[in-house]
C-alpha cells in the first residue's frame, strides 16, 4: 500500500531527524550512566579502611599480585563491587519490565512481593533445609515464580493491571517478610546483619561463590528481556493495540515474567531483597530518559548506580555502618507515598 | 494499487463466559469499500470487531482473511495485512506523536533489526493523510480530542495495511471532529483502496460514508448491503426497537433517520400506530 499520497522527502527528513534526535538523547544518558557506574565501581573498590590508589587497584583487577591490596581489594572489595553491579542491573531491569508491562510504576517486582517471596524462599532453605549455593538459588526462583502465579492469579479477574494487583502483591509481600522474621527467629545462632540481608539486601561479607550464579542469571536473563524491548514496547499501548500490531501478548507477558523473575530470585538469593531497587530505577531512568524510547537499559543502569551509591553511604557516610538496604529504603519509602498521594490526588485508582 | 483482500465470518459463535454474544453469524466484507457496522448497545458490534481482527478468539467457525483462518495466521503476517484501532487504546506518558505513529511500524520490524528509511517513509506518508506533521514533535498528552483520534488513526496507517478496522472511532468526538474523522477514513479509502470497516453507534453518519451497512440484532446480520436497502423504518423497528420516519437526506441522497420518541414530534408525523 504505497500508492496514493507520497509525502516530500523534507517531511521524511524531517521525521528521520526527530527520531534521531530522540535516540541521540537516549544514548547520551545511557553513556554517562554507564561512566557513573564505571565510576561508582571504582570508588567502591579504592575506598574502605585503607584507601588504596587507582593504579593499585588496576593491577589488581588485572590478577597482578599487589601487596595488602590482593586481598583487600581482589577477595573482599571486588566480589562486593560486582554484585552489588550485578544486582542493581538485574533489579533495575527486572523492576522496569514489570513496570511497562503492567502499565504502572506501583507495579514493581519488590512492591508486589516477589523479591520478598524469593527472600522468604532463600531464608528456609538456608535455615530449615540447610541448603546453600545454588541450590538456593533454585529454591528461591521457584518461589518467586510460584508468588508471582499467586498474585497474578488472584488479581487476573480484576484485569491484570488494576489495583487489585498490586494490593495483593502488597499483602503477599507483608506475609513473605513475616515468614523472614519468623524464621530468623528460629535461627538461633544468627546475627543481626544476617538477619537484615533477608529483610532489607545487604552486600556485607559477599563471596565470590555467592556472586557467580547471580552473574549467570544476568548474562541467561538480561539478553531474553532485552529481546522484548519491542513487544514490551508495544504492550504499553494496551492489550488490544499491541496484539493489533502483532505482538503475541500472552507469550510476551510470560517470557517476561518467567525472565524478569529468574533475574530477581538468583539476585536476591545472594544479596537480599535490596529494598525499593526495582521500584526507584525505572521511574528515575524515565525522568532523565524522557518519552526517547526503551528504558529497559537505562534502568538497569540506573539499578547498579543506585546500589554502588546506596552501599557507599551506607559503609562511609555515617556513624554507623549500614547494609544497603537499609540506605534504598530510606530513599524509595517516600517515593512509594508520594507516587500513591499523587494518584489519588489525580482521582486515579493505584 | 487497489485491494483485493477478502475477509469474511463463517458460522461464527462468539461469547464471554456462558453467553453467547454472536450467534452463527456469516458474514463477507467487501473489498476495497467501506462498510460500517451499526446495531443497539450490546448487539454484539464490537465483539464481532474484536473477533474480525483476532482480539477474541472464536467460540466456533472461522474469520477467514483470503480463504484463510486469521486465529491461525502468524501474528506479524496478519498485522501487515490488516490494521485495527481498538476502541480505547493507551498513550504511554510523554510520547510524541512521531514515536507514536512510529509504533505502527512493528509488524514491519525485527527483534533487533535497524530503523529503516522505509520506516521513515511510511511515519511520514501517515502523518500527512492525517494532517499531523504539524504536531509531529508534541507529547500526545497535549492533544484534543480529535487530534489525538487523528493521530491513533495516523499510527494504524504506518502499519501499512490493506485493511483498516475501526472500533467506534467516533466516541468521544464532537459533530466537526466526527465528520472530520470520518471524511479523513473516505479519503483512504478513495485514494488507496484501503477496506474500512468500522463500527458506528450513529446510524445517520454511517449511513452518509459507508458504502455497504451491516445492521446486527440479537447476535446475528439482520440486514446487509447499500444504505438505503438496509436503513429502512422497519429495520430500525427490529434493530434498534425504535420508531422512526427514514427521509432522503437533502445533502447526499442518501438515508436520514428521524426517530419518533414520545414528545415533541409534530401530529401528522407522529405514532403512525395511534392512527
Amino acid at each position: 500500500m504505497t500508492a496514493g499520497l507520497v509525502p516530500p522527502s523534507s517531511a521524511v527528513d524531517a521525521v528521520a531527524r526527530g527520531r534521531l534526535r530522540r535516540a541521540s538523547r537516549r544514548r547520551l544518558v545511557v553513556a554517562v550512566l554507564a561512566g557513573l557506574v564505571v565510576a561508582a565501581f571504582c570508588v567502591t573498590l579504592m575506598i574502605g579502611r585503607t584507601v588504596y590508589p587507582p593504579g593499585d587497584v588496576f593491577r589488581v583487577v588485572l590478577g597482578q599480585d599487589v601487596p595488602g591490596a590482593t586481598f583487600t581489594v581482589g577477595r573482599l572489595r571486588l566480589p562486593r563491587a560486582v554484585l552489588a553491579v550485578v544486582a542493581g542491573l538485574g533489579f533495575g531491569l527486572a523492576g522496569v519490565t514489570f513496570q511497562t508491562m503492567l502499565r504502572n510504576p506501583l507495579a514493581s517486582p519488590d512492591v508486589i512481593g516477589i523479591s520478598a517471596g524469593a527472600s522468604a524462599a532463600a531464608v528456609i532453605a538456608i535455615v530449615f533445609l540447610g541448603l546453600s549455593g545454588t541450590a538456593v538459588s533454585v529454591t528461591s526462583i521457584v518461589a518467586a515464580l510460584g508468588v508471582a502465579l499467586l498474585v497474578y492469579t488472584l488479581a487476573s479477574t480484576g484485569g491484570v493491571a488494576g489495583t487489585r494487583l498490586i494490593l495483593i502483591g502488597i499483602g503477599v509481600a507483608a506475609m513473605s517478610r513475616s515468614v523472614v522474621s519468623y524464621v530468623l527467629s528460629k535461627a538461633g545462632t544468627w546475627d543481626f546483619a544476617e538477619a537484615l540481608r533477608w529483610l532489607t539486601g545487604s552486600l556485607n561479607g559477599t563471596t565470590w561463590e555467592a556472586t557467580l550464579p547471580a552473574v549467570v542469571a544476568l548474562l541467561v536473563f538480561g539478553p531474553v528481556l532485552l529481546a522484548q524491548t519491542r513487544d514490551l514496547a508495544a504492550l504499553q499501548l494496551g492489550d488490544d493495540t499491541a496484539s493489533a500490531l502483532g505482538t503475541r501478548v500472552e507469550r510476551t507477558r510470560l517470557v517476561a515474567i518467567v525472565a524478569a523473575v529468574g533475574l530477581i530470585a538468583f539476585v536476591t538469593a545472594a544479596c537480599g531483597p535490596i529494598a525499593f531497587v526495582s521500584f526507584l530505577a525505572g521511574p528515575i531512568a524515565a525522568r532523565v530518559v524522557g518519552p526517547n524510547g526503551s528504558l529497559l537499559v537505562p534502568a538497569a543502569l540506573v539499578g547498579a548506580l543506585l546500589v554502588l551509591v546506596a552501599d557507599l553511604v551506607g559503609q562511609f557516610a555515617l556513624d554507623t555502618r549500614f547494609p544497603v538496604g537499609v540506605v534504598t529504603g530510606v530513599l524509595g519509602a517516600p517515593y512509594l507515598v508520594y507516587l500513591i498521594v499523587r494518584t489519588n490526588r489525580a482521582g486515579g485508582s493505584l | 494499487m487497489t485491494t483485493t483482500h477478502s475477509l469474511a465470518a463463517e458460522e461464527l459463535v462468539l461469547g464471554y463466559g456462558e453467553r453467547a454474544v454472536i450467534d452463527d453469524l456469516d458474514l463477507v466484507l467487501p473489498a476495497g469499500r467501506m462498510t460500517a457496522i451499526v446495531g443497539a448497545n450490546a448487539c454484539g458490534k464490537s465483539t464481532l470487531l474484536r473477533s474480525m481482527s483476532r482480539l477474541l478468539a472464536p467460540r466456533a467457525g472461522r474469520v477467514l482473511l483470503d480463504g484463510r483462518a486469521v486465529h491461525r495466521m502468524p501474528a506479524k503476517e496478519l498485522a501487515r495485512t490488516l490494521g485495527v484501532l481498538p476502541q480505547s487504546p493507551l498513550a504511554p506518558e510523554g510520547i510524541t506523536v512521531a514515536d507514536l505513529v512510529g509504533r505502527g511500524r512493528h509488524p514491519h520490524q525485527r527483534v533487533f533489526s535497524r530503523w529503516s528509511r522505509e520506516d521513515d517513509v511510511a511515519v511520514a506518508t501517515a502523518l500527512e493523510a492525517t494532517q499531523t506533521t504539524d504536531l509531529a514533535e508534541r507529547p500526545v498528552d497535549e492533544l484534543s480530542g480529535g487530534q489525538r483520534q487523528r493521530v491513533w488513526i495516523a499510527m494504524a496507517l504506518a502499519q501499512q495495511t490493506d485493511l483498516l478496522l475501526l472500533d467506534e472511532p467516533t466516541t468521544f468526538l464532537d459533530v466537526a471532529h466526527q465528520v472530520e474523522v470520518l471524511d479523513l477514513l473516505t479519503d483512504l479509502n478513495r485514494t488507496r483502496g484501503t477496506t474500512i470497516v468500522m463500527v458506528l453507534h450513529d446510524l445517520n453518519l454511517a449511513a452518509r460514508y459507508a458504502d455497504h451497512l451491516v445492521a446486527l440484532a440479537a447476535g446475528r446480520v439482520h440486514a446487509a448491503g447499500d444504505p438505503a436497502a438496509v436503513l429502512t423504518e422497519e429495520n430500525v423497528r427490529v434493530v434498534f426497537g425504535l420508531e422512526s420516519r427514514v427521509i432522503v437526506d437533502p445533502t447526499s441522497g442518501r438515508p436520514l433517520v428521524l426517530p419518533l420518541g414520545r414528545h415533541n414530534v409534530a401530529a401528522p408525523a407522529a405514532a403512525p400506530w395511534a392512527g
